[in-house]
This record gives C-alpha cells, sequence and structure tokens, in this order.
C-alpha cells in the first residue's frame, strides 16, 4: 500500500510546475494560477510534509512570474495564497535547503526558479549527491534560455555507470526475473520497459551512442509490441541534443512510470538487485519508477496486460480512489399538456429508466435523488428557458415511441455519406435531435446541412428587423429571413483543418476546433461566427459542449484540456496533467465531470469543480480517438488506435471489458438511449453493435477486485458482438442514436 | 535547414514502409548532404560535417514526420499528405513548405547513374499556350449528403450503396471447395468475419436449421427475388427498349444477384437454344446483351456458369443461320458482338487449368478450315479470332489469307451461285481487312508496295495494302494528338477534365470544344453522384454514346474512363495510339470514326478513352489493350458503331436492333 520513496513528493511538485511553464507559456499562467485547486492533479493528498513543501512550489512560481514581468499574476498568486509581500524574496533558499534534505545550494543566481527546480529535482534522497549538483549546473549554463526545465530535467541522469556494464545489468535483471516462480515472473516483467528505456536515454545522455545504439538492438525486441511506437521514437534519438525539446524524453524523465507489484515479486526484486549490489538498476527503479505494492495474490500476465500500455504504467490506486457522482442530475418538473395517449404509454412503459432524457412529468417517480448523483447546483449550470422546456417536451414524446433494442431487436442504422469529400471530412456532429448534421473539412470550413425538411434560414439583417411587427404571434417566423433558405450553409472563418465540432443542446449554437489554435462559436441564427476561443496555442483536436449548455471543454496538442463557458473568452478551468495530446473530450451526462482521452493512451476523468483528476484510466495500447458515456452515467466505452473498446466502471475507476473486432482505428461509439446497445464506428469501415447489457451483466464487482482493481475480464468479447455492418469505402466517424433509437452514422465516401 | 526540408518528401515512402521493421534506423547518405551544401554554394564539406548534419537532419525529419503521422489521424485519414507535413512543420515553428499543395503526387524523380543517386524535381516545360487555350476545367463537385440504409433492424439490404452481400471470394469459395462450405456453422462464422449481417434471432434459428442441412440450398430464392427475377428476365427480352436498358443496368451493377445466378444462366442457355432454332434474330441480341451484363457485374462469380454461357454465345457466332432472311438482316452485327462478348470471357476467365481460349480458337480454326462450312459460320469463325487479339490474328488469320482469298475471289468474280453467298463473302472480306490491316501496320516493315501485298497476301494483297497505309497515317496522327492532349488533363484527381487541345493535327470542321454532353446523356465525373460500385481499385468510368436517334444510357464499370462525344465532322480520321505510356501520365486514346472507309452515310461517331492510372494499371493496360485496333475500314452499320465499344462498355441502343 505504501509508496516506496519519500521523494515522490517532490516530483510530484516538480513535474506540475514543469507543465505548467512548457504547456501554457507565459500568457495563460495567469487562469491557473487564479485556481490553484487545478495545479495540483492527481491523488497527491496525503502528503507528510504539507505545507512546507507547497509553499515552496508556490515561491518557485512567484519567482518565475517576477522573472517574467507577470506583475498581476504575482500580486493575485499572492492574494490567493495568502502570502505576505515580501515573503517570496528571502525564505526561498532557506526552505528549498531544508526542503531537499542537504544538498548544497550550488547554483549561480540564487533566487532563480531554475535553481530552485533543479535542486527539488536533484533532491531525491537517493540520487548520489557527490555526482548530481555539478552536473545540474554544467548543463543549466549550456542550456537555452527557452527551455530551463530540460536540463533540470535531463540532469537526473548525468550519473555515470560504466557504458559497457548496462548490457550486463540488464541481462542479469532478466535472468533472474527469468528464473523466478511463474506468478511472479509476469509482474517482474514489468520493470523491463521502464529500465530499458531509462538506460538507454542514460546512454544517449551520457554521449555513448554507439553502446546506446548496441543495447537497443539487442533488448528492444524483448519489449511488449504495444510500446512499439514509442520504441520507434526512442530509436530515432541517439544524440543528447535530440533530447532536448523532446516530448517524449521529457514525458518520460518528468513523469514516473507507474507499476503495481505485489509485496511478494516487489521483495523478491529488492533482495535480488542488493544481493548483487547492482546499484544502478535500483537506481533507476528509486527515481524513475513509482512501484505501487498491494498486499495479496500477484496479478497474471492477462491482468497486467489488459492495464499496460499507457506512455507511463498504470494509474495509481490512489489516483482512483476520490469519490466521482456518476448518478444523473435530477430533471426540472415541466407541466406538459400532455395527450391522453401519450400519457398512457408513458406510464406503460414508464418504469424509472436510468437514461438522460428520462423525466416525469407528473414528477412522481423520480423525485428520489439518485444517491450516485452529485448536488444538483454542484455546478452553477444555465437556467432553462422556455424553448428548452418546449423542446424537452418534445423530446419526451418522441421517447415514447422510442423503440426498445435489445439483441433480438436490433436498430436500423442510416448511413449518411459526404460524397466529394475528397478525404477532407475530419470531424461530424448531430444535434441531438438529429435535425442537423455538421461536418467540419480539412479545407477549414465549417458545414451545416438540415436533414429534415425544414430549411436552414438566416435571421434578417438589423435593418429589416426593426420593421417587424414584434407584438405579432408568429415574430419568431418573421424574423427569419426566407430568401437564405437553403439545405446547407457553409461557415468561413477557421484557417486550419476542423478537427472537433459540436452542437449546443439547444441547436443556436455550433463549436469547432481547428488546427488554428482556436475554438470558435458559431451561431445557427446568423451562420455567422460569434467568438474565437484563443488559448490553446496549438491544434486545439478536440471539442465538445456539456449536455446542458453554457460549458464546454477543448482540448489539444498542448496536453491542456480547458474548460469554458460561453460567455468567457478565458478559460474557466484548465486540466494539465496528460502526457501527450488529448485527442478526445466528452461531458459525463451529469456535466459535473469531463473525460479526456490522450495520445498518452490514458483517460482521465476530471471534476469541473475542483478540477482535479479523479480517474486516470489505463489499458488502450494506442491513441484514444473516441468515447462516449452510458446514459446512466455509470460506465464509459473508449475507442483507441488499436482497434479495440474499452468498458470502465466510472465509479469504481475500473475496466470491465474489452471489445475485441475492429481493425483500425475507432472513430465514433456510442450508446443507445436506454444503454443496451453500444455502437463502434471504425476507420475500418464497418458499424459494429455490441451488446452491453450483457457485458456489465457478465462483470462481477466483489470487494476484493473493487480494493485492488484486479480485474478478470471475460474472454468472451465475441458473444457480445451483435452485428457488423460494412459500408462499402466509407470510414465510420460519428454516430449518433435519435430519440427513438434509429442509429444515425456519418462518414466520407472514399472512393 | 529550409533546404533539406524538401527531403521529407524523398523519404517519406521510406518512413511509411517502415511499419514492420521496428526501428528505423535509416539516414540520409551523406551524398545528398554533399549535394545540397554544393547547390547554396558550400563547397567542400568535410565528411565529418557531412555524416554530422546527415544524422541531425534524419532525425529532425523523422520527428516531423512521426508528428505529422498526428494530423493524418485526426485527418481521419490513412495516408499522409503534404498537408500533414506543412501542419507539423508550423508545430515546430518552421516556416512550412509552400507550393506542395497535391493530395497525391509527390514531385519527386529518380535517377542515377555515373555512380550517383540523385532524387530530383521534375519541371517540364510547359507552353503557356496550351494553357491558354485549354478550355477551364469543370468545377469540381460540391461536397453532399445521401443517406441510405446500412442496416434494417440488424439485416443489411442488398442494395448497391451497400457492399455485396457474398463477396467474389466467397462465391469462388463455395463453388470451388463445397465440402468446406458443408461445414455446419461455418458459413455463418464466415459472414460474420467478413462483415456481412448480422446474427439475429431468426439468423441465429437459421444456423440452427443449417447444422442438419446442406447449406446448398441456397438456391432457393424468396418471394422478392423470384419477383425480381421475373421482371428482369422479361424486360431483358420483353419489346420495351427503355426497360430492357433498366433491367440491364440492373444486372450489370446489382451487388446482390449471385444466388440468381444460375436461374440466369440457365435462361440464357436455353434462350439461345430455342431461338436459334426459330431464327429469332431480335431475342438473340437481348440475350447476347444479358449475358455482356453479367459479365460487366464486378460482383458476380461467372465461372461456375461458363458451361452453359460459352456454348449459348458460341452458338451466337458461329451459327448458320440466325435470322429469318440472311440476306436482308444484320446478323453480322450479333455475331461481332458474341465475339466480342467470347473474347472477354477468353481474357477474364481462361486460366491454365480450364483453357478457355486454346479450346476456342481451336474450335474455331476446325471449322474455318473446312471446305464445307458456310459463309456465315466462316464470317463468324474469323471473327471470334480476330477479337482474340493481334497475337491470334498474325499467327492464325494471315497465313490463310491467300487462301481466303480465292475463296473469296471465286464468289465475287466467278458465276452467281447465290446472293447470300456473295453477302457472306463481301462481309468476310471487310471482316479479314479490318483486322488484318492494323496488325500489318504495326508488324510488317515498310515500304507497302502494292505487288509485294498481292504477292503476299493474293487476291486482298492490293485492297489491304491501302488499308494498311491508311492505318499506319492514322497511328502517327494520333500519337501526335495525345501528345497534346495529355498537357491539358489538368486536375486528374477531383475531376476528370479531358479536352482536345486544339484542331491542328486532325484538321476537317471538328469543334476544339471539349466535352459537350448531348442532350439526352448525362455525364458523369469520376465520382459517381452515390457510391455505386465496390470495384476496388478500378476507378469509375462511363460510357456514352451517341448517334442519331440513339437511346442511350451509360454503364458504369471496371476500368477506365470512357467518354464519348457526339460532333458531327468530315474528317475521317482514325488511329490508335501505342499503349506504351508512361503510367504517370493519364492515357489518353482518341479515336475518331468517320464515314469515310467502306462508308455509307453514317451519323459520325468520336469516342475519346481516357483512361487515368490507378493502383491496377495492369488491369488498365489490359483494357486499353482491348480497344479494338485501327479501324479504318466502317462497317456502314451503325450496330457496328455502337459495338465498338463493347470492350469498354456495351451501349444499349435502340436503333441497332433491326425489328
Amino acid at each position: 500500500m505504501a509508496a516506496v520513496q519519500d521523494g515522490q513528493l517532490n516530483m510530484e511538485v516538480e513535474k506540475d510546475i514543469k507543465t505548467e511553464i512548457t504547456n501554457d507559456g507565459s500568457g495563460n499562467i495567469n487562469a491557473n494560477s487564479s485556481s490553484p485547486g487545478s495545479t495540483s492533479s492527481g491523488g497527491k493528498s496525503k502528503s507528510p510534509a504539507g505545507s512546507g513543501e507547497d509553499q515552496q512550489t508556490l515561491l518557485a512560481v512567484l519567482q518565475f512570474l517576477k522573472r517574467n514581468k507577470l506583475t498581476e499574476s504575482v500580486d493575485i498568486l499572492r492574494r490567493e495564497a495568502g502570502l505576505s509581500a515580501d515573503a517570496d524574496d528571502s525564505p526561498v533558499s532557506d526552505s528549498a535547503g531544508a526542503g531537499s534534505g542537504g544538498v548544497p545550494n550550488v547554483s549561480a543566481d540564487g533566487g532563480d526558479a531554475n535553481s530552485l527546480l533543479s535542486r527539488v529535482s536533484i533532491a531525491t534522497p537517493v540520487a548520489p549527491p557527490a555526482t548530481a549538483p555539478p552536473k545540474a549546473t554544467g548543463s543549466m549554463a549550456s542550456g537555452g534560455e527557452d527551455q530551463p526545465d530540460v536540463n533540470v530535467v535531463l540532469s537526473a541522469y548525468s550519473q555515470q555507470g560504466d557504458p559497457v556494464l548496462y548490457p550486463l545489468y540488464y541481462n542479469g535483471l532478466k535472468k533472474f526475473i527469468e528464473s523466478v516462480l511463474d506468478c511472479h515472473r509476469a509482474e517482474l516483467s514489468q520493470v523491463f520497459y521502464p529500465l530499458f528505456v531509462h538506460m538507454y536515454l542514460e546512454l544517449v545522455y551520457n554521449n555513448h551512442e554507439n553502446e546506446a545504439k548496441q543495447f537497443f538492438e539487442k533488448f528492444s525486441g524483448d519489449q511488449e509490441c504495444y510500446y512499439e511506437e514509442d520504441l520507434r521514437i526512442l530509436s530515432s534519438m541517439s544524440k543528447k541534443e535530440h533530447m532536448k525539446g523532446n516530448e517524449t524524453m521529457l514525458d518520460f524523465r518528468t513523469s514516473k512510470f507507474v507499476l503495481r507489484i505485489s509485496r511478494d515479486s516487489y521483495q523478491l526484486l529488492k533482495r535480488h538487485l542488493q544481493e548483487r549490489q547492482n546499484n544502478q538498476i535500483w537506481n533507476i527503479i528509486q527515481e524513475h519508477l513509482y512501484i505501487d505494492i498491494f498486499d495479496g495474490m500477484p496479478r497474471s500476465k492477462s491482468q497486467i496486460d489488459a492495464m499496460s500500455g499507457s506512455l507511463a504504467g498504470e494509474g495509481k490506486r490512489d489516483a482512483n480512489k476520490a469519490k466521482v457522482f456518476y448518478g444523473l442530475l435530477k430533471e426540472p418538473e415541466i407541466e406538459v399538456p400532455l395527450d391522453d395517449e401519450d400519457e398512457e404509454a408513458e406510464n406503460e412503459e414508464g418504469k424509472p429508466k436510468k437514461k438522460k432524457p428520462k423525466k416525469d412529468s407528473m414528477g412522481s417517480k423520480s423525485k428520489k435523488q439518485d444517491p450516485n448523483a452529485p448536488q444538483q447546483t454542484r455546478i452553477p449550470l444555465p437556467e432553462l428557458k422556455d424553448s428548452d422546456k418546449l423542446d424537452k417536451i418534445m423530446n419526451m414524446k418522441e421517447a415514447t415511441k422510442k423503440i426498445r433494442l435489445s439483441p433480438d431487436n436490433l436498430p436500423s442504422i442510416c448511413f449518411y455519406s459526404f460524397l466529394n469529400a475528397y478525404q477532407g471530412l475530419t470531424a461530424v456532429d448531430f444535434t441531438d435531435d438529429s435535425s442537423l448534421i455538421a461536418g467540419g473539412f480539412a479545407d477549414s470550413t465549417v458545414r451545416v446541412w438540415s436533414v429534415t425538411p425544414k430549411k436552414l434560414r438566416r435571421v434578417k439583417s438589423a435593418a429589416d428587423l426593426s420593421n417587424i411587427d414584434k407584438e405579432s404571434d408568429d415574430v419568431l417566423e418573421r424574423i427569419m429571413d426566407e430568401k437564405t433558405a437553403s439545405e446547407s450553409k457553409i461557415l468561413y472563418g477557421h484557417s486550419g483543418p476542423v478537427y472537433g465540432i459540436s452542437f449546443s443542446p439547444d441547436r443556436n449554437y455550433l463549436l469547432s476546433s481547428s488546427e488554428d489554435g482556436t475554438v470558435r462559436l458559431w451561431s445557427l441564427q446568423t451562420f455567422t461566427c460569434l467568438v474565437g476561443y484563443k488559448g490553446h496555442n496549438y491544434p486545439v483536436w478536440d471539442t465538445q459542449f456539456s449536455p446542458y449548455g453554457y460549458y464546454f471543454i477543448s482540448g489539444g496538442h498542448d496536453r491542456v484540456a480547458r474548460l469554458w463557458a460561453t460567455d468567457h473568452y478565458q478559460p474557466l478551468r484548465m486540466f494539465a496533467g496528460h502526457l501527450a495530446d488529448i485527442t478526445c473530450t466528452l461531458f459525463h451526462p451529469n456535466s459535473n465531470y469531463v473525460a479526456t482521452g490522450s495520445a498518452d493512451r490514458t483517460i482521465r476523468l476530471w471534476d469541473v469543480l475542483t478540477g482535479n483528476c479523479v480517474r486516470i484510466l489505463t489499458g488502450h495500447k494506442g491513441p484514444i480517438h473516441s468515447l462516449a458515456f452510458s446514459p446512466n452515467g455509470k460506465f464509459m466505452a473508449s475507442g483507441a488506435t488499436d482497434g479495440r473498446v474499452l468498458l470502465w466502471d466510472v465509479g469504481h475507476g475500473l475496466m470491465v471489458g474489452e471489445l475485441k473486432g475492429h481493425s483500425d482505428t475507432i472513430y465514433a461509439l456510442k450508446f443507445s438511449r436506454d444503454g443496451e446497445i453500444l455502437a463502434s464506428g471504425s476507420m475500418d469501415n464497418t458499424v459494429k453493435l455490441w451488446d452491453t447489457l450483457k457485458a456489465f451483466d457478465d462483470v462481477e464487482l466483489d470487494d476484493f477486485t473493487a480494493a485492488t482493481g484486479h480485474i478478470h475480464l471475460p474472454e468472451n468479447s465475441q458473444e457480445l458482438l451483435l452485428g457488423t455492418y460494412m459500408t462499402k469505402s466509407t470510414p465510420v466517424i460519428h454516430l449518433h442514436f435519435t430519440r427513438r433509437n434509429l442509429l444515425l452514422a456519418a462518414g466520407a465516401y472514399n472512393p | 535547414i529550409s533546404n533539406h526540408e524538401v527531403f521529407i518528401y524523398a523519404i517519406l515512402p521510406t518512413m511509411a514502409e517502415e511499419r514492420r521493421p521496428k526501428q528505423c534506423t535509416v539516414v540520409l547518405p551523406t551524398e545528398s548532404m554533399k549535394a545540397m551544401a554544393e547547390s547554396i554554394g558550400v563547397g567542400q564539406l568535410q565528411e565529418e560535417s557531412c555524416a554530422a548534419l546527415s544524422e541531425e537532419v534524419s532525425y529532425r525529419i523523422k520527428e516531423i514526420a512521426q508528428d505529422a503521422l498526428k494530423f493524418m489521424h485526426h485527418g481521419k485519414r490513412r495516408k499522409l499528405t503534404t498537408s500533414d507535413i506543412d501542419h507539423a512543420l508550423k508545430l515546430k515553428n518552421v516556416e512550412p513548405l509552400y507550393g506542395f499543395q497535391s493530395q497525391e503526387f509527390i514531385p519527386f524523380r529518380f535517377a542515377s547513374g555515373g555512380g550517383r543517386e540523385l532524387h530530383f524535381y521534375e519541371e517540364k516545360e510547359v507552353d503557356l499556350s496550351d494553357i491558354i487555350n485549354t478550355p477551364l476545367p469543370r468545377v469540381p463537385l460540391d461536397v453532399s449528403l445521401k443517406a441510405h440504409w446500412l442496416s434494417i433492424e440488424g439485416v443489411q439490404p442488398a442494395i448497391p450503396e451497400n457492399p455485396p452481400p457474398a463477396p467474389k471470394e466467397q462465391q469462388k469459395a463455395e463453388s470451388t471447395e463445397p465440402l468446406k462450405v458443408v461445414k455446419p456453422g461455418q458459413e455463418e462464422e464466415g459472414s460474420i468475419q467478413k462483415g456481412q449481417g448480422a446474427i439475429s434471432a431468426e439468423a441465429k434459428g437459421k444456423k440452427e436449421g443449417l447444422m442438419r442441412m446442406k447449406p446448398r440450398s441456397t438456391h432457393e430464392l424468396s418471394v422478392e427475388q423470384q419477383l425480381y427475377y421475373k421482371e428482369i428476365t422479361e424486360a431483358c427480352v420483353g419489346s420495351c427498349e427503355a426497360k430492357r436498358a433498366e433491367a440491364l443496368q440492373s444486372i450489370a451493377t446489382d451487388p446482390g444477384l449471385y444466388q440468381m445466378l444460375p436461374r440466369f444462366s440457365t435462361f440464357i442457355s436455353e434462350g439461345v437454344r430455342v431461338n436459334v432454332v426459330q431464327n429469332n434474330l431480335a431475342l438473340l441480341i437481348y440475350l447476347m446483351r444479358m449475358v455482356k451484363a453479367l459479365m460487366d457485374n464486378p460482383t458476380l462469380y461467372l465461372e461456375k456458369y461458363l458451361h452453359e454461357l460459352i456454348p449459348a454465345v458460341v452458338t451466337c457466332i458461329v451459327s448458320k443461320q440466325l435470322c429469318l432472311r440472311p440476306d436482308v438482316d444484320n446478323h453480322w452485327a450479333l455475331r461481332d458482338f458474341a465475339a466480342r462478348l467470347m473474347a472477354q470471357s477468353c481474357k477474364t476467365f481462361s486460366t491454365t487449368t480450364n483453357n478457355i481460349q486454346s479450346r476456342i480458337t481451336k474450335t474455331f480454326t476446325k471449322s474455318w478450315l473446312d471446305e464445307k462450312t458456310q459463309w456465315t459460320t466462316r464470317y463468324g469463325c474469323i471473327a471470334g479470332l480476330s477479337e482474340l487479339g493481334p497475337d491470334v490474328i498474325k499467327t492464325l488469320i494471315l497465313p490463310r489469307l491467300t487462301v481466303e482469298g480465292a475463296r473469296i475471289k471465286a464468289v465475287s468474280e466467278g458465276p452467281v451461285v447465290s446472293n447470300i453467298d456473295k453477302i457472306g463473302a463481301d462481309h468476310v472480306q471487310s471482316l479479314l481487312l479490318k483486322h488484318c490491316a492494323s496488325v500489318i501496320a504495326k508488324t510488317r516493315p515498310l515500304p507497302d508496295n502494292m505487288e509485294q501485298y498481292r504477292a503476299d497476301y493474293g487476291y486482298l494483297g492490293p485492297t489491304l495494302c491501302s488499308h494498311v497505309v491508311k492505318a499506319r497515317a492514322q497511328a502517327a496522327l494520333q500519337a501526335q494528338q495525345v501528345n497534346r492532349t495529355t498537357l491539358t488533363i489538368t486536375q486528374p484527381r477531383p475531376t476528370l477534365t479531358v479536352s482536345q487541345s486544339g484542331i491542328g493535327g486532325s484538321g476537317g470542321s471538328r469543334s476544339p470544344s471539349i466535352i459537350k454532353v448531348p442532350s439526352s446523356l448525362t455525364l458523369m465525373s469520376t465520382r459517381p453522384g452515390t457510391p455505386t460500385q465496390p470495384s476496388p481499385p478500378a476507378t469509375k468510368y462511363i460510357v456514352m454514346a451517341t448517334s442519331a436517334g440513339a437511346s442511350s444510357t451509360q454503364q458504369v464499370l471496371d476500368g477506365s474512363l470512357v467518354i464519348t462525344l457526339s460532333s458531327s465532322s468530315g474528317s475521317s480520321v482514325t488511329s490508335t495510339v501505342a499503349s506504351a505510356t508512361s503510367t504517370l501520365q493519364p492515357l489518353v486514346k482518341l479515336e475518331s470514326r468517320g464515314a469515310g472507309g467502306l462508308g455509307g452515310s453514317r451519323p459520325l461517331q468520336k469516342y475519346i478513352v481516357v483512361s487515368l492510372p490507378t493502383s491496377a494499371s495492369s488491369s488498365l493496360e489490359s483494357k486499353s489493350g482491348m480497344l479494338p485496333p485501327s479501324s479504318s475500314s466502317t462497317s456502314p452499320i451503325s450496330l457496328e458503331a455502337g459495338m465498338k465499344m463493347d470492350h469498354t462498355g456495351y451501349v444499349p441502343n435502340g436503333t441497332l436492333l433491326p425489328i
């Protein structure tokens, strides 16, 4: 249960600072520091050294801000943290010295944030104190001004071992692990990959180019196949200079690789290494690995394989301990002028379903608050407008005509092919009522189609509007300009491919995110751009409206997900923690959480209220490209480039299923309106339907598995497959269930 | 570094192939560094510097390529494009490379020589006036949305928008390895893997039923299928030409026909048997068109039914009598058409095991050599043989020209035996001239001496000689045409633009404008409005024909884009072009047919055949190879004109049918 090292916390601190600096640039520190909650990601809530460490962090940030002349931010931060104005100058060196346990302060420019950082990073108790400090300063001198953190990060590699011995060390460990009992072997084999990576990087860092190459050739074949992608990047790095500015490199270094190992296995390993006096390896394990020890049975190979594969190992169990309110918010009570028949129908199948659009007009059945639901006012939600209420009524009427799906009653699929798109279709979204389709294209345009006979019309110009009789009943009709009616409209504004697109629930707005680093909000009344949200300086891969509107989330190449409100031009929350691009974003149905999938092969769930990361889900072997929440908010599905769909229990933070069958990236996932069926669409030109009811039923969650997170995945994903539908040559990039449970799919025909 | 970035494009193919080997340790050669240094005026670069540079450059390029992959994934594509590279460069704060906007084409050529290997950028000189005179390309079609049912309550409907329910491979497996299929359950499993249909409860029940029953019972047709079969067969042999066109179109494109294939096959073979006896020419033509349509359907595995279809086709080629009034009715056209069908099936289906081509050749040769063979059969045999290609003509027909010439002479100059014989001899003569002239033009060295020809080929020699001369002239002319036309194909990908540059070579009053769409026709772009065909490697192509009063349809088939345009002109220019063209250049064939030949006063037709290089360039080649060789001699029958195009697509043409 216990973390192995004390130095862990230091590393965390440093990591957080680093992410901020690299990711946001100086311009966005503002937003971040004003919500200190978001700074600390992950589960480092139990800090033994508590306030002292925190203060040290703050001081470091202050120093940095000062140096960059961001005085306003300094003030704000100071106010927020309750620091006195002069607290930041003097005690820096003291606290740092105290915190870092006797590392001599050798930095030339004493109060510099750089040096503080370096001290923090060197401060791991196991780092050989003799070699580290001089190296640190040396590399700092040679390093560029633009990326002060890199050298610091690299400095930990400066310890010198005999390069010739590396293969021997590694081989020795390999022999040992191969010789241990079967039950331990699988667990201990986990250390191979991180060890391999770090040993290789050490060799490269110390300019042993040839030895590094040989080392790589000799042992890269032993690594698990799902690390292939990383290994390829690694192999191209053969010089110390290459390590500067290489993101993957930084990821390896700045984040500790997390392994879960049973206590027995760990003892075995420890004993072996100590007997052999194998300091080189022991150092790496101490410094770069976080070994999460648990008591109990060692895990089997398949259990380990199911969870591993991410860039930085598995999520720590602590990270998934926080409570997640996955229940749904109570729907507001709306008096509906029900037709008699409708009411009948409602009552007939009116057994309470945990379904988002499920409302009870009479307000009798779902009065009870779901125990797992967050408080209604946990985050402020926009008030319902009259039009929203009307829409909800429509929704309910539709819902009564909904088809009950089951394995014997599969949905019909209507496929919308985009013709003549010349491979330029990059994103698609449907409105919830399935009346509009929007497509984002590589030529920077966003196009909106109406798929109902109702054509798209623009609101009249201001001059014309003033002539309208505002008292008339059909004023909403009158404001529309009949001349502009057409089946589709094109929205121009982006200057790069549009990668993400999302309709607001009330169908008045459309969001689009693009390569040009902006997220744009478009009005579907005037078909013009209303706001360009700037903040991501790099491509924004995905954006998504909250199910209640108003809020939206965006994530992109800069590895930070941002939560926005449509009426603020700066983000409300920034979720930092992913180690690689954020590739997809999704709101939880209750709008209190957002999920982000990343190219670091993890999924994180963030609390909108606090900005904390509450779940880290590992198990995918490739960048994640699609996410879906079940309508009851309890489960989540995710699809990745490896062609597998994984199912997650959000409440417990556990993987509960694996659906194999696709042969290429899964770009679309959607649960049916009642959650019985999961549809997945992929680059391999197929739509597949899965029996999720059965999948979730099969999972037995006893206390032990829930506590340890060691789940035995049922091996029957073929039995869950209900159907496969192949298109001619159209990759499926979006799926949507209409309110009546008709499945709509979309993709660009690719002749 | 900017100079070196260009090389990203050069090594991209290498990067892409590096999927399998785990690590890429590929490094650019130091010579490249030297070459680039020289190009910016740095001479005498040290070897070590080169090595260091090349390593650095390789690393950076790999880094950029890896970033570019991200953009590819998010662009939801499988192919890395130049714009992905541009975006990746932008990420690194490097000015992107401007000017490489094309989606497909990497502008590097490889050359080696003198011990040096080079990738160079090919820049052709372009004649501005050509560009200016080129008519504007067609505007690319805008993005549009089309909906279809991918599945209805769990079952995938067999409509053209969906892939065929049983892919060809499966049909083949069923017919060639029946034992494998008989294994219960396997069929279901296979269909799941191939993505066919779903196991609904109903299907599951069926599956259990199959455990005891042999799955060969697939010959049972559903009620809908029976209805469809009835409708189609009635339309095919009925009197309404429009309906027939629709039915044939359906046969040629519908992906779900394989279950009905045995019925169609029997229908055709029985139909031919009956109608040959009754000498019902019209019906025979209809049936042959059905065969054609079946062969055009890319989703059908016809091999299994050749034993019925081939005899039917051969009957239509060589039968003594196909119509009631052989002196008036144009049964020759049917023979030509069927011969072409035969040639096509030989090309498609002949394998070393079934040996169709050699067996057919033997059959034809045998009856041709027979002294007692009638002129009609003789004509069929020759037509059948000559459609099989220049090689067959060269080895089997040319040596017999003298003998055949004598026979023709005997009929035309000897005492009048019967009118029918005379007509037959005439047809045989023109057929021989037509096919032999082009072959001789290609193989026989110059000069074309009338006397020499007479010595070599006997009675037919002099006429043949003049035909050959004509053929040669047109071939030369056309070669010229092609060079000019290639230039003007400006936009190979989005829409196919074909235009003819100038009228220079062709003379006459042909208007230089581009494709004019005759009123009755629709011109389809390379991308059809609907995802019509599953034809994987091939691009689409369209056949259109028009002649005065002809009702035309278009058909989408495999192979190349064929566009025909009609314009009336007096030019009698005809030629073919050697099909050897560089793979990257669009292959353009121009064939215009005039009334010059033996001509009547028929309306003129011109075809421009354009085929784009696709991945399946070999199939293309063969397609283009199938184009009729030079056709300076024109049959005076318009049916001939319509059927001329059979190689690429058959045009059901109402006027063809002398009913």
